[in-house]
């Protein structure tokens, strides 16, 4: 899986993106963002909050039971602030 | 219909004498600028820093004036947001709508600045004299664009 990290959620994890190979466990978006929460302090931090975290799939909005799959680019970032 | 997003200034003026003149049906063209705004209360505003997601923030913005054009008569639509390092007073996003008549164009104006608000990856990192904090979300804009029968994004 590629992942990318926008705006204080990649300030708080610490990288702007990086290819993670997909644990068994990790099936869709809500699986993918507990399993993070379990790699250091840093991404318990920037997913503590699931309500302040949105979640792109292949470049388009995804929910919670969106699936998830090795080859996909998944974002997460805060709430949208431009305009 | 076109999209641009891009790190350089735009000119309002040319870009709304393009539009009149690209089409000779158009009878009414419609403008919206945004502008860095030293609201924050507390230190000064020194600089905004606009991040974004490439390749996403396209297609939201392409999908907007799908949207946009399924809604409205309409005969010309661009939207150009810039990203990057700007300054108090600077341009952020220009939204230009044309129709035959102004109704058109005014209302799908209204709907893509709101649409973009809530759905289009840019994140705000204000930088004051003090510290740099990223800008909240605002309820406002998720119920200006609810308002329009948008559904939530997640």
């Amino acid at each position: 899986m590629k992942l990318l990290y926008f705006a204080w959620l990649r300030t708080r994890i610490g990288v702007a993106g990086e290819d993670l190979p997909r644990p068994p466990e990790v099936c869709d978006v809500a699986s993918l963002l507990a399993w993070l929460g379990t790699r250091g302090p840093g991404y318990a931090a920037a997913l503590s909050d699931p309500a302040l975290v949105r979640v792109a799939v292949n470049q388009v909005y995804a929910r919670a039971d969106h699936p998830v799959v090795d080859t996909d680019e998944v974002a997460l970032f805060p709430p949208v602030t431009g305009g | 219909m076109s999209v641009r997003v891009q790190a350089e200034d735009f000119d309002v003026g040319a870009e709304l004498e393009a539009m009149g003149r690209s089409d000779g049906g158009i009878g009414a063209v419609v403008s919206f600028v945004g502008l860095v705004r030293d609201g924050a209360a507390g230190a000064p505003l020194l600089a905004l820093e606009l991040e974004h997601y490439p390749g996403m923030t396209e297609r939201q913005l392409e999908a907007a004036e799908a949207e946009a054009l399924r809604r409205w008569r309409l005969h010309g639509c661009l939207i150009v947001h810039r990203f990057g390092r700007l300054a108090p007073g600077d341009r952020i996003v220009l939204v230009v709508t044309a129709s035959a008549h102004r109704g058109d164009a005014f209302a799908a104006c209204q709907f893509l600045i709101d649409w973009l608000k809530t759905r289009a990856p840019f994140w705000k990192l204000e930088e004051t004299t003090a510290e740099s904090r990223w800008v909240e979300a605002r309820a406002e804009d998720e119920a200006a664009v609810a308002g329009w029968g948008a559904a939530p994004v997640v």
